[in-house]
């Protein structure tokens, strides 16, 4: 049992056989994770680097945490504090922090394609914890964990990604995994937010919000990302949530029970309503939870078959 | 390929072992039966079948461990192995744990099943039942306490345990 891959840098690039042995290998772990000692000594002779050149809370605790449970060693590593901020190249950093014998590197990083670059320069496995507006995988993973979890097979549901599709990289890797796993995809929220020709990816693209929802089982809602909006893409915040937020009365209003995702950090009252991510039909945080799990799987796939030194 | 056991000796050899657990823990009101994963369960799960029949305790604790994350081999080539379920839904403090599984060949496996049974609290004692013995091939000072059968092997020799429920038929073969 072992993942067709060396690093885990897209879900483009996984086979769908991959996504299974993902989502098997979490379901011991989120096991483990339920026990009064949550550890197990799995990958005690590894070291993680966590390098962050952007910032993130979630996703760096979730990874911190997944890979301490699995019992390696962990250094953790952002941007502003580090030499980057004096010059150093990418490849240099990483390349000092890989001297001191770290064998896996997990990095975000603002510039798309930067998780690849780094692998045909490296020998460690690498996971890209979200790569400019590319893509997250392991968010894309744990996304399409928690809907299974909630509704079974994602063969045949159709799921609705709800925003701003331009500048998230949790859109193109939900895109990327639901697809694979057998589910259709509609995208919707403003035009100026849906890039054009995404229908080239096999995706329904629909303007109209509550239209989108009337067709979905489940609606993945996106944060609005203002910091990479370099000029405005739509007239106010509160336009925006009066066409595209989701809220309690729009959803009530379609007649059925639509399960609701948002991989945080929510724009309470703009792309969607608290009545609503804190609602029954929320599975939010069991989307954080997840995520531990899901991140232990791909840390401990990634890790094996790796030789001892002699 | 030679047989060690055949249906019928087996179905002695379980009623022994199980006899013996009766011996040693009466009415079993503070053991706890582990068995190991993935094919100590089928063992452990005829030894419970044996025990609701034999002991005056028909509620006896009972859980299934799986080792994967134990393992001391992980970074050998192809070393990944399909974790199986966990399934122990009770503490293991102050209890005697007995555990199963059907064959003991380098002791590497009960090493990391006795450090994952550790997580799930400190046990008063830890004893080994197992239903095939192969001597004499310990890379770790391990022993068991209640033994099927001991059989002296070559290291590139196999020993199959097939159970009824599982592979058709009940039978022990040397491969």
């Amino acid at each position: 049992m072992s993942l067709s891959v060396k690093h885990l840098l897209g879900i483009k690039e996984l086979q769908t056989s991959d996504i299974e042995t993902i989502f098997k290998t979490a379901d011991n772990f989120k096991q483990i994770l339920q026990r009064p000692i949550k550890k197990v000594p799995a990958l005690r002779d590894t070291t993680v680097a966590n390098i962050f050149f952007e910032n993130s809370t979630r996703t760096r605790t979730s990874f911190e945490l997944a890979e301490k449970r699995l019992g390696a060693d962990v250094v953790n590593f952002s941007a502003s504090a580090s030499s980057v901020s004096k010059g150093e190249t990418l490849i240099d950093t990483v390349n000092n922090i890989l001297a001191m014998k770290v064998d896996m590197v997990v990095m975000r990083h603002s510039a798309s394609g930067a998780p690849w670059f780094l692998a045909r320069h490296i020998d460690a496995s690498i996971i890209n914890a979200g790569d400019g507006v590319n893509e997250h995988p392991t968010q894309g993973l744990l996304d399409a964990f928690s809907m299974r979890e909630k509704r079974g097979d994602l063969k045949g549901k159709t799921v609705a990604i709800v925003g701003d599709i331009m500048h998230s990289r949790v859109a193109m890797s939900n895109i990327y995994c639901l697809q694979k796993l057998g589910a259709e995809v509609i995208v919707s929220g403003p035009p100026t937010l849906i890039p054009k020709h995404i229908e080239a990816m096999g995706v329904k693209v629909e303007y109209n919000v509550r239209k989108a929802l009337q067709q979905c089982d489940i609606a993945n809602i996106l944060r609005i990302q203002l910091e990479r909006q370099h000029k405005p893409l739509f007239s106010s915040l509160r336009e925006y949530a009066l066409y595209y937020g989701v809220n309690r009365q729009m959803l009530d209003s379609l007649g059925k029970d639509i399960l609701i995702l948002h991989p945080g950090p929510i724009n309470r009252g703009v792309e969607i309503d608290s009545d609503v991510a804190d609602g029954a039909q929320s599975i939010i945080l069991d989307q954080v939870e997840n995520g531990v799990a899901i991140r232990m799987a791909v840390v401990y796939l990634l890790s094996g078959g790796r030789e001892l030194p002699e | 390929m030679k047989t060690l056991l055949d249906q019928a000796q087996l179905q002695i050899t379980l009623h022994r072992l199980a006899h013996q657990l009766v011996e040693n823990h009466l009415d079993f009101s503070n053991t706890a039966i582990i068995g190991l994963q993935p094919r100590g369960v089928w063992f452990s799960d005829r030894i419970i079948k044996l025990l609701e029949t034999v002991s005056s305790n028909t509620r006896i604790l009972y859980g299934k461990l799986d080792i994967t994350f134990y393992r001391d081999d992980l970074y050998k080539e192809d070393a990944l192995q399909e974790p199986a379920q966990t399934d122990i839904s009770f503490g293991l403090d102050n209890k005697r744990v007995v555990l199963i599984d059907d064959v003991l060949h380098t002791g590497r496996t009960i090493r990391a099943a006795m450090d994952a049974l550790l997580d799930f609290g400190r046990p008063k004692e830890i004893a080994l039942m197992t239903l095939v013995d192969r001597r004499f091939s310990r890379e770790l000072p391990i022993q068991p306490d209640y033994v099927g059968f001991s059989v002296d092997t070559l290291f590139e020799q196999k020993v199959k345990v097939f159970w009824k429920e599982k592979d058709g038929n009940d039978e022990v073969v040397l491969v």
